[in-house]
């Protein structure tokens, strides 16, 4: 079944892109991520244009953060306060991100460097948290208790001037580094048209040393605000937001991810990260191969 | 179609004045669709080029005449970049502008073009993948235009986007002659030309330019497209409706199964 989008200009096997949102959904039901970053690639790969795929990408990132924010909220796993600062960041993070577009566009390097930020964020990330999952099986299996690392904040975030009460989270620290944060995630979602968090959670664990039980509902939270904003500048920028090419990722991946927050349930947590882990450093290999083998095709068209 | 091609040959071969000038022939050129409309269903199009050769007072001459048929779409400005590998990477390294790229070019001919005319007259005419005129800007050498063009070509030949099929125009008789060409789904809005050139002993006898196909999306591709254009805003407020609620649907969906 082939169907013509009307903003990207060309026509797809609609089962395909259902297929791929129905993945991509799975992923993010069970691990609580939003999954751009593996839609962006996946349909880059597909033929899609880079800078529609990654502004339907992230058009479907909000859907599938929707039914997950809820379901924090209800337990009362969101820091509405944090969760502002950060959006508030967010907002600023992709108005530059949008300028920072627009800069790399002319400058012609704008592929190079999605790539290479591609591959050093996911690569650093995966091998950070396939480290973090590997101890904690292995701990496990050995049969000695995990040394339960101290949640604390990083130096540098103690260091910044003026201190906020975040009660939730658990923490006394400067607005600043949430601020920051969010802000840098901000300009992640409108170049990469992911939605930042599976930068967001390790972030906020191991930088900012929020209690763990508000860091994936605020996570979350914060990038359903800021998916929607970029959702909002790529409409009014870029003018690729293709509505056809979302609706389709979104049928699938609102579907997956309830699957996959059921799948979820019956899995232990450290496999689950391990596994998380993989694919995540899967695509950073792809990607960074990608930037050392000479492409297919060394020539790119770009329309005055 | 057949039966359309032979009204027209029914139509014209009995009344040779039609073609005025006594010594030259006329080409009497068509095409399948002369609109081409882009809706969701839409993977791409085939375009039947055909059309008569009416020569003075009805007689074919004696010797081969051959047909090129080209299809042009609309030029645009374009900056062609190419990856070069620098420090381990493929970056872009070196561009070029061209004025005048076209979106889509499609060439069939009854033989091919190197055996049909001679280089000169082939590149007036611009027949060929090779001897496209791009309008390259600013001062470049002539091998680095050469080399960019290879490029262009190459990389929209993998797209459809350009085509050559020498030996596809078929003649019969001398008069009637037809060819298809292939369009993918990812050809550009437009208004193509069509050419068609009646070639004999290595000269372009008759060149024609009159039929002309406009390739448009119609309906709800028409429509969203002008929204996502001229109405951004109303546009990534809907967008941004759609997934809350698609999302928030399915969360609905399952939390009752």
């Amino acid at each position: 079944m082939d169907i013509y989008l009307p903003i990207a200009g060309l026509s797809v096997n609609i089962v395909v892109i259902i297929l791929l949102g129905g993945a991509v959904g799975m992923l993010s039901g069970m691990f609580g991520v939003g999954g751009g970053f593996l839609t962006t690639p996946l349909l880059i790969f597909y033929g899609i244009p880079p800078t529609v795929a990654a502004a339907s990408a992230s058009t479907q990132v909000t859907g599938a953060s929707v039914s997950g924010v809820f379901a924090h909220m209800r337990r009362g796993g969101v820091d509405f306060h944090m969760g502002a600062v950060l959006v508030v960041g967010g907002l600023l993070g992709t108005l530059f991100g949008a300028v920072l577009f627009e800069l790399l566009e002319a400058w012609g390097q704008a592929d190079t460097v999605i790539n290479i930020l591609y591959t050093l964020l996911l690569g650093g990330i995966g091998g950070l948290m396939a480290k973090d999952a590997w101890q904690s099986v292995s701990a496990k299996r050995s049969g000695k208790p995990v040394a339960a690392s101290k949640r604390r904040h990083h130096p540098l975030v103690a260091n910044l001037p003026g201190r906020w009460r975040f009660y939730r989270s658990g923490l006394y620290i400067s607005p600043l580094a949430p601020l920051i944060l969010g802000f840098l995630t901000g300009i992640l979602t409108m170049l990469l048209g992911v939605g930042g968090g599976f930068i967001m959670v390790p972030a906020m664990l191991y930088i900012l040393g929020m209690s763990a039980n508000v860091v994936v509902g605020t996570s979350l939270f914060q990038i359903l605000f800021v998916t929607m904003s970029s959702t909002m500048v790529h409409s009014l920028t870029t003018r690729a937001v293709d509505i056809v090419l979302a609706i389709f990722l979104l049928i699938g991946s609102v579907t997956g991810a309830q699957i996959g927050a059921r799948l979820a349930q019956r899995m232990r947590p450290d496999y689950l990260r391990l596994l998380l882990a993989a694919i995540v450093l899967i695509v950073a290999l792809r990607m960074g191969l990608g930037l050392g083998w000479r492409p297919d095709e060394i020539y790119t068209v770009q329309y005055l | 179609m057949i039966a359309r091609l032979l009204l027209i040959l029914a139509l014209l071969l009995p009344f040779p004045a039609l073609a005025q000038s006594a010594s030259e022939p006329k080409l009497v050129p068509d095409v399948s669709q002369r609109n081409i409309n882009i809706q969701s269903r839409f993977t791409g199009a085939e375009l039947l080029m055909f059309g008569a050769i009416i020569y003075p007072r009805g007689v074919a001459p004696e010797g081969q005449v051959d047909v090129a048929v080209v299809l042009r779409g609309p030029t645009r400005p374009i900056i062609l970049r190419e990856k070069q590998q620098v420090a381990g990477m493929w970056v872009n390294a070196d561009s070029i502008d061209f004025r005048s790229a076209p979106a889509y070019y499609a060439i069939a001919s009854s033989r091919p073009i190197d055996k049909i005319v001679d280089a000169r007259t082939a590149a007036i005419y611009e027949l060929g993948l090779k001897r496209l005129q791009l309008s390259p800007t600013g001062e470049i050498q002539t091998s680095e235009v050469r080399r960019f063009t290879s490029g262009l070509v190459d990389l929209n030949r993998r797209d459809g986007l350009f085509a050559e099929a020498p030996g596809e125009v078929d003649i019969t008789d001398q008069v009637l002659y037809r060819a298809r060409l292939t369009l993918p789904s990812s050809v550009p809005e437009g208004r193509y030309v069509a050419e068609t050139l009646l070639i004999r002993n290595g000269r372009v006898i008759v060149a024609d330019d009159s039929v002309t196909v406009v390739i448009s999306k119609t309906g709800f591709e028409r429509f969203v497209t002008i929204m996502a254009q001229e109405y951004g805003l109303l546009y990534g407020a809907f967008a941004v409706l759609v997934s809350l609620f698609l999302g928030w649907f399915a969360g609905y969906v399952f939390g009752r199964l």
